[in-house]
């Protein structure tokens, strides 16, 4: 084992970096339910629009492990830009560059490396949510080419995206089976977009539904192969959650900082609140499980740098960190008391953010149900 | 032991759902988004008599029992909880520290008003640096012949953009800290007070809540609520009063969140089958009646007891700390229960996860509760 810190020059950086670029709009962001230029253009700067690409493309092809630290630092200023940032990389560029063929990575991915078009990832419908399989969208083959019917919804960055994945039925077998996944681009007839949704957290993040009607295809829109999309999908969510689990982790080490800072300067009864053993013990807590949550998240992102199964272990981050950051974040507000309350300080905002790291990219139930099969497998394999 | 509810308690019960179900459900997301409560909805109110649920008879009041106003509170709150924190602090603070204290004149100017709903009451103890050290407070009141001067900032005023007056406790004797504050009933005209910006609140959004400031404010000494130095011993005896209407207030969340959630999870279908079919799913549900139970039980106990002689201090506190806690579960379940639909303004448990966090920090945080509970303890 070597848990050598070498990565700690690469987090400060980025943390000076987030808190000078995009700090000063994060509060605006959640306000106004904008997504600034400013940011998009400050993420653009250090290419990690491009964690995940390769150099030949234009990227700048970090580790999983590199970019976890990216996503973690981003969400620990601002949770609806670590969103955005974590969804584009791990759900839109990463499956392209898997899946795709040579001639879609050089149409697809040097736009998002060199211009930072956001890729977006189209996968959950109205009725087919922990369900994936239940899919209802159908691309159905017309010519050379697909005819799409459906829609898709909570589609992160639907209306600033210039690419997306999308995924629908082009057999009848149903289920898991028959599910095939397709590049589309922004602007193709009877592609449409619905309303921005009125997010609870996050709100600095665009979210839609898609809608497709008497979509047409051509045939070289399919990413991979027919009916692969089913096992595509969970492959890259494998990755995505460990994206989310950062993201989880950088909202809990926000609000415990914010929670530090506070207890230190607000005094009750002639003296600091963190001299009370009471809050002492909540710092305790948080950060304990912080460093836990980390672990895990770092752990997970070196399996997949190096090629070893880590379904359970991303299944285990993304579920984790996600609920450390729901107990750090509303143990923050409490520290706070009523100024955490209000928008004021900024842990009310990481509070809204965090509830979304428990829903998107799998439910904390679907995780579980992921780890539970997992475990039973290997130990049952066993006996 | 009996644990059914007196006919009366069952009318207002009664009444107080059909008016939060038939009247407000309808318009309480559109209050949470412009954060704002109708006018005429607060003159509403008060025409059904919910601005004098406590007040004594004599002064037009409904003097109902303290469970009868729980249950008032509850089930209003299942609708819109941002409006219980007007009714609640104008009753459970406002109207019982006059009663409880106030002189014959004060009694005579202020509750009939109040009971009737003409104007509305607001409660000011907390200030920027003191909150839930409520002894440390530095607003001060200097004697100036038949008046008091004030001065400083008091802060987290609920519903001080409506009030027509506000019983501020202020520093009357510095130099005795707890023994040297005083509640001063200041009008809303009073000059030299002034009304801070809206706070922009997590949850709760429609509730005013503000800072007030005070700059040379001159007030009659005859103002003083009760007697001069005695506020805090006014303060601690409205605590039990306050913690049992943001109980129920809480439960009603709870509530309102757990309805929500069963009924979504019968009709969402995953898997080709109801949400409520996977015992997971079963499971949250289980919890969640278990808890809110629980909290009904202490919640209604406490309100009971209050009814009753002596002092119920650790009762009334386990009743908010416990019902609070839970509206925080239930509603964090409610919302997980509906995805990414929980998440987004379409559904209501939105709105009630938002509401319910501030059950565990104002009228004691969850901490204070923990304080009180125990010291009561190991008292013995």
């Amino acid at each position: 084992m070597d848990f050598d810190i070498k990565y700690r020059d690469f987090r400060q950086e980025a943390r000076a970096y987030c808190a000078i670029n995009i700090g000063p709009h994060a509060a605006k962001m959640d306000r106004d339910q904008v997504y600034l230029k400013e940011v998009h253009d400050a993420v653009h700067a250090k290419g990690w629009w491009s964690c995940l690409i390769p150099k030949k493309y234009g990227g700048i092809e970090i580790s999983t492990l590199e970019y976890a630290i990216i996503v973690e630092e981003v969400s620990r200023i601002c949770g609806s830009t670590g969103l955005t940032l974590a969804a584009h990389n791990s759900l839109g560029t990463w499956p392209i560059y898997k899946f795709g063929n040579e001639e879609q990575h050089r149409k697809y991915l040097p736009p998002a490396a060199q211009e930072g078009k956001l890729i977006a990832f189209g996968l959950t419908e109205p009725e087919a949510g922990s369900d994936a399989g239940g899919t209802k969208t159908k691309a159905v083959k017309d010519g050379d080419g697909y005819l799409v019917n459906g829609t898709k919804c909570w589609i992160t960055s639907a209306n600033l995206c210039e690419y997306s994945i999308m995924t629908a039925r082009t057999d009848d077998r149903g289920g898991v089976h028959g599910i095939s996944s397709f590049i589309i681009e922004k602007g193709m007839k009877g592609f449409s977009i619905g309303k921005k949704e009125n997010k609870m957290g996050c709100r600095g993040s665009d979210t839609a539904f898609m809608h497709f009607d008497d979509m047409k295809l051509p045939a070289w829109h399919l990413l991979g192969e027919e009916g692969m999309g089913f096992k595509q999908f969970m492959m890259t969510l494998d990755g995505g959650r460990i994206s989310i689990g950062a993201m989880g982790i950088g909202l809990a080490q926000a609000a415990l900082e914010a929670a530090a800072k506070y207890s230190e300067s607000r005094e009750q009864f002639g003296k600091p609140v963190n001299r009370n053993q009471a809050i002492q013990f909540k710092l305790a807590n948080m950060a304990t499980q912080i460093e836990a949550a980390r672990l895990l998240m770092y752990k997970t992102a070196w399996m997949k740098d190096n090629d070893i199964p880590f379904t359970k272990y991303s299944a285990m981050c993304k579920l984790y960190a996600s609920e450390v950051a729901h107990y750090c974040t509303h143990q923050a507000i409490q520290i706070l008391g009523a100024y955490g309350y209000t928008d004021r300080y900024p842990v009310e905002r990481y509070f809204r953010d965090m509830k979304l790291c428990e829903i998107g990219e799998g439910t904390s139930e679907v995780q579980r149900i992921v780890i539970s099969r997992e475990v039973l497998r290997e130990i049952l394999e066993n006996i | 032991m009996d644990f059914k509810l007196t006919e009366d308690q069952e009318m207002m019960r009664e009444s107080a759902r059909e008016f939060a179900q038939k009247r407000l459900l309808a318009i309480a997301e559109e209050m949470d988004a412009k954060e704002e409560i109708p006018e005429e909805l607060l003159k509403e109110v008060g025409e059904l008599g919910y601005f004098g649920l406590v007040a004594p008879e004599e002064y037009g009041g409904l003097a109902v029992d303290t469970l009868s106003y729980a249950l008032v509170i509850e089930e209003i709150a299942k609708a819109c909880a941002g409006l219980t924190i007007a009714i609640s602090v104008h009753n459970s603070l406002v109207i019982k520290a006059i009663a409880m204290h106030g002189t014959d004149a004060q009694k005579d100017e202020y509750l009939p008003k109040l009971a009737a709903g003409e104007i509305i009451g607001a409660y000011s103890l907390s200030e920027p640096n003191s909150g839930t050290d409520a002894g440390s407070l530095k607003c001060q009141a200097k004697p100036d012949g038949d008046y008091y001067i004030l001065n400083g900032t008091k802060s987290w005023v609920s519903t001080a953009k409506h009030a027509g007056i506000y019983i501020v406790f202020v520093s009357t004797d510095p130099a005795n800290g707890s023994h040297g504050i005083s509640a001063i009933i200041v009008p809303k005209d009073a000059k030299g007070m002034s009304l801070g910006a809206p706070e922009k609140k997590m949850g709760m959004k429609c509730s005013d809540t503000r800072e007030l400031s005070f700059m040379d404010c001159k007030l009659p000494k005859t103002n003083i609520l009760g007697k001069e130095n005695e506020g805090f011993k006014i303060a601690l005896s409205l605590l039990d009063n306050g913690r049992i209407g943001i109980g129920a207030q809480a439960l009603g969340i709870a509530q309102a969140a757990y309805d929500e959630a069963v009924k979504y999870s019968k009709e969402r279908k995953q898997f080709g089958k109801a949400l409520a079919d996977f015992q997971a799913i079963q499971f949250k549900l289980a919890d969640m009646a278990t808890q809110i139970h629980a909290a009904r039980l202490l919640v209604y106990r406490a309100a009971w007891l209050k009814d009753q002689p002596g002092r119920h201090t650790m009762g009334i506190s386990m009743a908010k700390l416990f019902a609070s806690e839970a509206a925080n579960f239930v509603c964090d379940q409610a919302v997980q229960i509906h995805g990414g639909y929980g998440y987004v303004k379409e559904y209501p448990v939105e709105r009630y996860f938002r509401d319910a966090r501030v059950t565990e920090i104002y009228e004691g945080t969850s901490e204070a509760q923990r304080m009180v509970i125990s010291r009561e303890i190991l008292k013995d």
